[in-house]
């Protein structure tokens, strides 16, 4: 029953030399569900990637049965018999299950596809699952985002996959779809499949695998039986690293109130109550999933908040939309700083005065005498003030965008990911920065996933799980204390 | 309980030829009180005569469209391939069908560069298709001043005869167009192009060959213009360069998919919505003719109708993803 379905070993990944996966082992058996954990960016995401064909590994090997193989592309991995089921759904949401089920092997019978083997064979599958509610025939658009995810499972199996490895699979589910997707993961290991399931959710990961496997920066870190774990030791393998000396000292006393949430909601979001003091950096905290850049959107209006109160220096304020929030002086550091921050083709001093120009009136808009000023407080390494921003280094280019919510003076700044994807030492200039700034009366409330970093900036930390505030930890606390609450195994438990 | 639900839902095919209906009475009260007939013997002549030519481009436009590409090079192309039909034929009747064929392989060349440049090259369909438009209006403004060649009589008949009120050439359309309507809704490379439309990525690590199906598209879009062109000689008795391009092929081919259901994004639309579409715009032609309406204003309604229908569909679109 329990083959070796698959096999890596000592699998080796580097990009531009920065070594991302150190020799990992990993052993997926049909009929047993095998879980990945780790932080975020201990490389659970590229080993899968590997497995899937589309990262080729420096070193190791990937064995297939007995047979030693190499993935040239995502195509070949299927053809060995592994699917991959990402977190962002690959269906065509116009057409319809068994369309998406059978997408690029349509079986054709006289010269056109036969549409009724389509549905018949995506019906049988559907069976065999256990799955029914789901009509072959539906267009994908109609189906709830949770019964696409079977959508997937099915064409992953009609291309005759054995082994399934799930990116998050619960990541954008709540309550029943939970439990009804972990069901369905136990027939799929009842029936041999061999499954590779990655999760932050440790309760999903002690109730569905038989094995987990550890990893934590590019390394492997244990691979043992579920049931020789506690999910305290498994949360002590998946952190427990010193803080470095990276962070600035903490010399600043919170002022007065500058944001309040009071029961806010929407969709995603629940019940959320919290104060940002002037002064002060909260961290937000939270798995992917839990609606930490939700809470940023709600604040600034993208997606606003349906229920509740936000007030703003004591005054409840509705933000209405990203124009109302700058002009009430809320400043937003995207997660994507490529792609939302910054008009990559502009110069240097377009970007830092684009706030300003879009929020304000009159001369106060037109005003660039203090540009100089500006862009020396953020410490902008540039050419001039005229070179374009996409030539600049990640971390000039973050420095830019904070640079222009500065040229408007806000009073609270949301900071989501702001040192994601740029080097040490630019790191180091972007938490001088914002510990600076909040020395000098700003209210922030930052998000970061990497939890030494959200550890050693953050004066609290607030953390989320599923849209709501699991907790609230000092600062100081442990990242096992962080990590509990975050995946909703609360203090006692770790 | 599905089958109930599917026959309820309003997609934009079935609001088009809703449409198409209400038009067609508001249509024959309007002419009526102004002592006309809308639909009488000639009256549906000239609907389905002004249907015919734009029909067949629309037609191959609406397979680019599916698949997220474009083509504004059809009109020239048209124009271009009446001109080859006419030369070769020459009056002779022994060379109806060398002719014909010259001009499809002719047209189905243009649609393969077409295709090539965006796929291979990477251009942008608009830009692509607007610079092969321009090459192509370059080459009949340098060589032509006006018609040229002629067919002979029998070829003719394919443009001016009919049955009762329906001509040939419309019988011939509608051929075409169930044709190409099984070859999208029933052939695997239809099923690959609304894929490759709908999400390019998806479609290719499904295994879709995107490439060659984007180029399948665009030599199936540019063989219906070349088509239109050979009808196009038929109905003149000769080669007209600008034939297409004062129709304005290019830009009512877009139109009347759009106005079918067709979405620019790609991935939506049809034949059967887009010759609704053209109905629509031949039937108000004929309704303005019947009223004598200015010209101009004849633009605006035709303006106002396009856009109110693209919003209507957006706003349907919108309302489906929030329930």
């Amino acid at each position: 029953m329990n083959d070796v379905l698959v096999r890596l070993e000592g699998v080796t990944k580097s990009f531009l030399g920065v070594p991302v996966l150190r020799g990992i082992d990993l052993e997926l058996r049909a009929g047993e569900v095998h879980a990945l954990v780790g932080e975020n960016g201990a490389g659970k995401s590229t080993l899968l990637k590997v497995l899937a064909g589309a990262h080729r590994p420096d070193a190791g090997r990937i064995l297939v049965g007995d047979r030693e193989v190499s993935f040239a592309a995502p195509r070949d991995a299927q053809a060995a018999g592994i699917a991959i089921i990402h977190q962002e759904f690959n269906l065509l949401p116009h057409r319809t299950v068994a369309e998406n089920v059978y997408l690029g092997r349509e079986p054709v019978r006289r010269g056109q596809v036969d549409r009724r083997a389509m549905t018949a064979g995506t019906q049988r599958l559907l069976e065999w699952m256990g799955e029914d509610g789901i009509e072959p025939d539906a267009e994908v658009a109609r189906l709830p985002v949770a019964r696409r995810q079977v959508v997937e499972i099915v064409k992953a199996l009609s291309a005759d996959a054995k082994v399934l490895a799930m990116d998050e699979p619960t990541a954008a589910l709540a309550g029943s779809e939970v439990d009804r997707l972990c069901d369905l993961v136990r027939r799929l290991r009842e029936r041999g499949i061999a499954i590779l399931y990655v999760s932050h959710r440790l309760r999903e990961v002690f109730e569905l695998s038989q094995r987990i496997t550890v990893l934590k920066d590019g390394a492997f870190v244990s691979c043992s039986p579920t049931e020789d774990l506690s999910p305290g030791e498994l949360v002590r393998q998946m952190v427990g690293r010193p803080l470095g000396t990276l962070y600035p000292a903490r010399d600043s006393d919170p002022g007065e109130v500058r944001l309040a949430l009071r029961g806010a909601g929407n969709g995603r979001l629940r019940d959320l109550s919290f104060d940002v003091r002037a002064g002060e950096i909260v961290g937000l905290a939270g798995l992917q999933g839990s609606g930490r850049s939700a809470v940023a959107r709600a604040i600034w209006g993208v997606e606003p908040f349906t229920s509740g109160v936000v007030e703003l220096d004591g005054e409840p304020t509705t933000i209405t939309g990203p124009r109302s929030a700058v002009r009430n002086g809320i400043g937003y550091v995207t997660e994507d700083r490529q792609g939302d921050g910054l008009a990559l083709r502009q110069s240097v001093r377009d970007n830092a005065l684009l706030v300003r120009r879009a929020a304000l009136r009159g001369a106060a808009a037109r005003r660039d005498s203090d540009l100089g000023s500006l862009l020396e407080s953020v410490a902008v390494v540039a050419r001039g003030p005229d070179q374009e921003v996409r030539y600049l280094s990640g971390g000039n280019q973050q420095k830019v965008v904070l640079g222009k919510w500065l040229a408007v003076s806000p009073r609270i700044l949301i900071v989501d990911e702001p040192t994601r994807g740029i080097d040490v030492g630019a790191k180091q200039t972007v938490y001088r920065l914002l510990r600076k700034l909040a020395a000098d009366g700003l209210a922030i409330l930052m998000i970061a996933s990497e939890l030494p970093e959200l550890l050693g900036m953050s004066d609290r930390i607030l953390v989320l799980h599923n849209g709501a505030i699991a907790g609230e930890l000092p600062a100081g606390t442990s990242e096992e204390a962080v990590m509990g609450l975050a995946t909703g195994h609360g203090l006692g438990e770790v | 309980m599905t089958l109930v639900r599917r026959r309820l839902t309003i997609t934009p095919t079935v609001t088009v030829y809703l449409a198409l209906a209400a038009l067609l009475v508001i249509g024959s009260i309007l002419v009526g009180a102004n002592g006309g007939v809308l639909l009488d013997q000639s009256g549906i002549l000239n609907i389905l005569t002004r249907s015919t030519l734009l029909g067949l481009v629309a037609i191959g436009q609406t397979m680019v469209i599916v698949t997220g590409s474009l083509d504004l090079s059809v009109a020239y192309l048209a124009g271009l391939c009446s001109l080859v039909t006419a030369e070769t034929m020459a009056g002779r009747t022994s060379m109806m069908v060398p002719g014909v064929l010259l001009a499809l392989a002719v047209a189905a060349v243009v649609g393969l560069i077409n295709g090539l440049v965006i796929t291979v090259l990477k251009a942008n369909a608009f830009i692509a298709t607007l610079g092969v438009a321009l090459i192509l209006r370059g080459y009949l403004e340098h060589n032509y001043t006006g018609p040229a060649g002629s067919v002979p009589r029998a070829f003719q008949h394919l443009g001016y005869d009919r049955i009762g009120p329906v001509p040939v050439s419309a019988l011939l359309v509608l051929l075409i167009g169930t044709a190409v309507w099984w070859f999208s809704r029933r052939t695997r490379t239809g099923y690959h192009l609304y894929a490759v439309g709908g999400d390019t990525e998806v479609a290719r690590l499904s295994g879709v060959r995107t490439s060659r199906t984007i180029v399948t598209a665009h030599v199936l879009c540019a063989s219906m213009a070349g088509l239109a062109g050979v009808l196009l000689a038929a109905r003149l008795g000769s080669g007209a360069p600008y034939a297409g391009t004062d129709a304005g092929y290019d830009l009512e081919s877009i139109a009347a998919a759009v106005l079918g259901g067709a979405v620019l994004t790609g991935g939506r639309g049809g034949v059967v919505g887009t010759i609704g579409g053209v109905l629509i715009l031949a039937t108000l032609d004929t309704v303005f003719d019947d009223l004598a309406v200015d010209p101009f204003l004849k633009d605006v309604v035709r303006g106002v109708v396009l856009v109110a229908a693209v919003a209507l569909y957006a706003r349907h679109r919108l309302s489906r993803r929030s329930s």
